[in-house]
């Protein structure tokens, strides 16, 4: 019979390890508990980092545009978006009108299907075992047209540097328009669920309240930003790809605690299914791919070019030296630096809250650690 | 298949032609040349994209001007590069935004000599941490002051800065890959 | 033979060996019914290799604990490891000796039948702690006190329903509670002008936190930090745990269908001219379920064994309707029949909780219990008691 060991009352550490159901990938949360009460939490990461700013170096443009899909594996499609407005700034060119159509329809299915993915493992953290079944049916309509347009469900590398490769294949438009008509009965589907669910509720407001404040001291973008009041997004501020020729409302919150970060959420795909149709129906004719040379070199400089991605601002910072592989390829991940906030949102929550809160940041280790 | 793999190192790449930039017009660049005189060498502008090169000792001042005075609040990110043809071998950029009205993007960049530790943004952006680790983790330019300078993303018993020039592309750090995955090859 | 069938015992012993040998059975097909009406809200099909439907599912689940390698932590107290599943079942299925299957299906009438029930499952909570303890690892033992904090402070609110209940029904004995119930031709969750529904509903949402189930699992759920008091059991033993949870919930189902829903009674026992009830809804059902199996039939119509499965079910739900429509055997089960069917409505709202609501923070738990449950359930009983002081309704105590 082991010796009684007695839990004192100091300070007790608490392993969240690498492999655990609920932190979404290889993250370790060390947590300092008082009791029940979180006193600081640590995260330790690096457990998938793959080295993709070295290999870029090592590749020609071309050749590295397949790598950025694999860091925020979720939404592979805004990760291509981002890389290919950066190096065709740094070229000088512009993709024509309908490649940038297409790839506001494409980037907006991603964001749609990266926000299903977060919604359903999240409601699975907090309990509630039936929505990630739905949201995930609804993945699969948003994947099977990824599949029928690049040939790839989840790394798609659906654009290229100046454009795109594909044209559209001819049901396209139709079946864009069917999601865009079956979606939001879905999203009534899961609100129904969850958003006046009392126990939902009271799981998630409350808990993990990053204000404004807290948001622009440690640089968190995206949905959290926006639950916190900020109305900022910049597909509005700072437009890209065509962006400015759709209508679409910022969803913000009040809070910024975890239900208001889950409501900017839902409205966000519901902002999604308006621009995707209004591109849909707003196709341009036209070339697809704008003028590139066969080698790319872009002259020596540099840029920072950023989009919103699903989690927040992607930028990719890009050195050039006038040959075939860049200089030096900086990935500024959304989801590293909105991490960073998760000692702040846990300090004074419950042990039973880090793993809601963990989920609401919405983080994808592939791209916390490249 | 070479028993003992030596990583090679590459040959050092041919010195960058400079970049056809321009210079950098506008109330703030004027603000920041009254204010900070020499430690501002250069504000240019490339690709529309606004930039200033600084001294070291005159980084953090000018971030705390630009967050205080300017409404650059929201820190980017901080990053670095390595030209080892240069004198002073790493480039450290940080990106700066600041939100509507002005909705205005900036970087502000240093060169540094190999050793050489600038001070910490850390007191003025709390966000600058992760992102001072990672660039001391990459190019092993740790940061004077900062609350917990320790690699993050690669163990922390490893040597070596992955991102430097002279580190291979498919060099590990051997002698931890056999200590600690008990990979005989070290790689 | 004599002597056997005079046995005065004779009775109890075969229900309680049927009860025994069938009820683990019983147990296998909740689990199995529960994972297919899981599938179904989650829009896809569950089990549906073993057997035709799945339907041998919990045999192959039985068979593959029963040869898992039984392990035992080096430093737990061996002991405390092997009592521990084996108090929780065994208390837990005690408590059916007193429950009223039928009109004379019941292994004993104690007159004290629902105090017994619910010393029982005080105990059983014992073996909750134990498991916990003979883990021997802080985090389990944490888990394993908080569901034992959690169940007994909502025995305290089952135990508050109850007692408006009792008020009502003036016995303690479970079969005293029926005739109370079909003397007073009422479900006593109706009685008092409806304000019996408050105890009820008081009961129903404790027994669901009573048995650890959602939205109350907190303590046992997978994705979250601290692992429950069965960690460390696996094979027999922790089907043994299954066991008793689902034993609980069969008992406390069934003290809800007996002290609320009218026990083995139909619906509206007081109206004379709804007698067809016994013998139309058991009929229709069985035919219903037979139609089913007839599709199946066709499904696996070209597979030997899982189509003979099918055929051999078809029949029988087609002979088990058509018993039902036989007077004097109907007289015989149809007690039996109403008093499981309202035990699987039960059941099947516990499965819907699980599929549809998320969990509740430990705290959040306590708080519903004490701060709501109980003074809800104090309140109830105050109130009932004045209705039943001066009006109709109850009877009092002799």
């Amino acid at each position: 019979m082991p010796a009684a060991t007695f839990l004192d009352t100091s300070e007790l550490v608490l392993n969240m390890g690498p492999q655990h159901p609920s932190t979404h990938g290889v993250l370790r949360v060390v947590l300092k508990l008082d009791g029940e009460k979180v006193t600081g939490c640590e995260c330790v990461i690096g457990y998938l980092h793959r080295g993709v700013e070295k290999i870029a170096e090592n590749r020609t443009y071309v050749q590295f545009a397949p790598y950025v899909d694999r860091m925020d594996y979720v939404a592979a499609v805004s990760n291509g978006l981002g890389y290919c407005l950066a190096v065709e700034k740094l070229q000088g060119v512009e993709a024509p009108p309908r490649a940038q159509a297409v790839r506001v329809i494409l980037t907006e299915l991603n964001r749609i299907s990266s926000h299903l993915l977060w919604l359903g493992t999240h409601a699975l953290d907090i309990g509630a075992i039936t929505p990630v079944f739905y949201c995930f049916r609804e993945r699969e309509e948003a994947l099977k047209i990824f599949e029928k347009y690049c040939g790839a469900r989840l790394t798609t590398h659906a654009f290229r540097i100046g454009g795109l490769q594909y044209e559209t294949y001819d049901t396209l438009e139709k079946d864009c328009l069917a999601f865009c008509e079956m979606f939001p009965k879905k999203v009534d589907e899961y609100e129904e669920l969850l958003t006046g669910n009392r126990i939902w509720i009271g799981r998630t407001r409350g808990v993990g309240i990053l204000n404004a404040e807290d948001c622009k001291e440690f640089g968190v973008t995206g949905p959290l930003l926006r639950a916190a009041g900020v109305e900022w997004d910049l597909r509005k501020q700072q437009p890209y790809s065509g962006y400015e020729k759709y209508q679409f409302e910022i969803p913000t919150g009040a809070n910024g605690d975890t239900f208001d970060r889950y409501v900017v959420r839902i409205q966000e795909m519901r902002q999604s299914t308006r621009i995707i149709r209004q591109a849909v129906e707003s196709l341009p004719t036209g070339p697809i791919m704008a003028k590139v040379p066969k080698v790319l070199k872009p002259p020596v400089g540099e840029c920072y070019v950023s989009i919103e991605a699903p989690k927040g601002e992607l930028g990719y910072f890009i050195v050039s030296d006038n040959s075939t592989q860049p200089y030096r390829v900086r990935v500024r991940p959304p989801s590293f630096v909105n991490l960073q906030a998760l000692d702040r949102m846990c300090r004074g929550s419950l042990v039973a809250d880090v793993v809601a809160i963990i989920g609401t940041i919405d983080i994808v280790l592939g791209e916390v650690d490249r | 298949m070479a028993e003992e793999q030596k990583p090679a190192a590459p040959p050092p790449p041919k010195p960058p032609a400079a970049m056809a930039a321009t210079a950098w017009e506008g109330p703030l660049p004027e603000k920041l040349k009254s204010r900070f005189g020499d430690g501002i060498r250069e504000l240019l502008s490339y690709r529309d994209q606004n930039f200033l090169v600084a001294e070291p000792p005159a980084v953090i001042p000018i971030l705390e001007f630009l967050k205080i005075e300017e409404e650059f609040e929201y820190l980017v990110d901080i990053t670095a590069a390595h030209y080892p043809q240069r004198v002073k071998p790493f480039e450290l950029i940080y990106v700066l935004y600041r939100f509507p009205p002005h909705n205005e993007r900036i970087r502000v960049k240093t060169d540094l000599a190999e050793g050489e530790k600038p001070a910490t943004a850390t007191a003025v952006h709390p966000g600058a941490n992760w992102l001072e680790r990672e660039v001391f983790d990459m190019f092993g330019i740790a940061f004077e002051g900062h609350p917990d300078m320790k690699r993050i993303l690669l163990p922390e018993e490893w040597q070596g800065h992955p991102l430097r020039k002279e580190y291979g592309i498919i060099q590990q750090d051997q002698r931890w890959v056999q200590e600690n995955l008990h990979i005989d090859s070290g790689q | 033979m004599n002597a056997v069938l005079d046995f005065p015992y004779l009775k109890p012993v075969l229900i309680t060996l049927v009860i025994i040998l069938v009820f683990p059975l019983v147990v296998g097909y909740i689990v199995l019914a529960e994972r297919k009406v899981l599938a179904d809200y989650q829009v896809r099909l569950g089990p549906m290799r073993v057997g035709p439907y799945g339907f041998l599912q919990p045999l192959a689940d039985a068979v593959k604990l029963l040869i898992k390698e039984d392990i035992i932590p080096t430093a737990s107290d061996r002991w405390i490891f092997w009592l521990a599943p084996v108090l929780s079942t065994v208390t837990g299925l005690t408590a059916f000796a007193v429950l009223p299957l039928s009109e004379w299906i019941y292994i004993a009438d104690v007159n004290i039948g629902l105090l017994f029930i619910l010393a029982l499952s005080s105990v059983g909570i014992l073996g909750l702690i134990l498991g916990g303890w003979a883990s021997n690892s802080h985090y389990s033992l944490l888990g394993a006190l908080r569901s034992a904090a959690q169940m007994v402070s909502y025995e305290v609110a089952m135990g508050f329903a109850l007692v408006s209940g009792l008020m009502v029904a003036g016995t303690l004995s479970m079969q005293g509670m029926v005739a109370a119930q079909q003397r007073l031709q009422i479900w006593f969750a109706f009685s008092n002008y409806g304000l019996m529904m408050i105890p009820f509903a008081v009961y129903a949402i404790s027994a669901v936190a009573e048995t650890n189930r959602a939205p109350f699992d907190l303590p046992e759920a997978e994705s979250e930090l601290v692992a429950g008091f069965h960690t460390e059991y696996s094979g027999f033993r922790w089907s043994l745990y299954m066991l008793a949870e689902y034993a609980n919930m069969f008992v406390v189902s069934s003290i809800a269908v007996t002290l609320f829903l009218g026990g083995w009674l139909r619906p509206f026992p007081s109206v004379a001219w709804l007698a067809w009830l016994n013998f139309v809804v058991p009929a229709a059902l069985f035919f219903l379920i037979g139609a089913g199996c007839a599709v199946g039939v066709k499904r696996y119509s070209d597979h030997r064994v899982f189509g003979g499965i099918m055929i051999v079910l078809t029949g029988a739900m087609f002979a088990a309707g058509a018993s039902f429509l036989l007077p004097p055997v109907n007289a015989r089960i149809i007690g039996l029949f109403w008093f499981l069917l309202k035990v699987a409505v039960i059941l099947y709202c516990y499965i819907w909780y699980r599929g549809t609501f998320p969990r509740f923070r430990y705290d959040q738990l306590m708080r519903i219990g004490w701060r709501y449950m109980i003074p809800i359930a104090m309140g109830a009983l105050i109130v009932n008691g004045f209705v039943m002081l001066w009006g109709q309704g109850g009877e009092r105590v002799q």
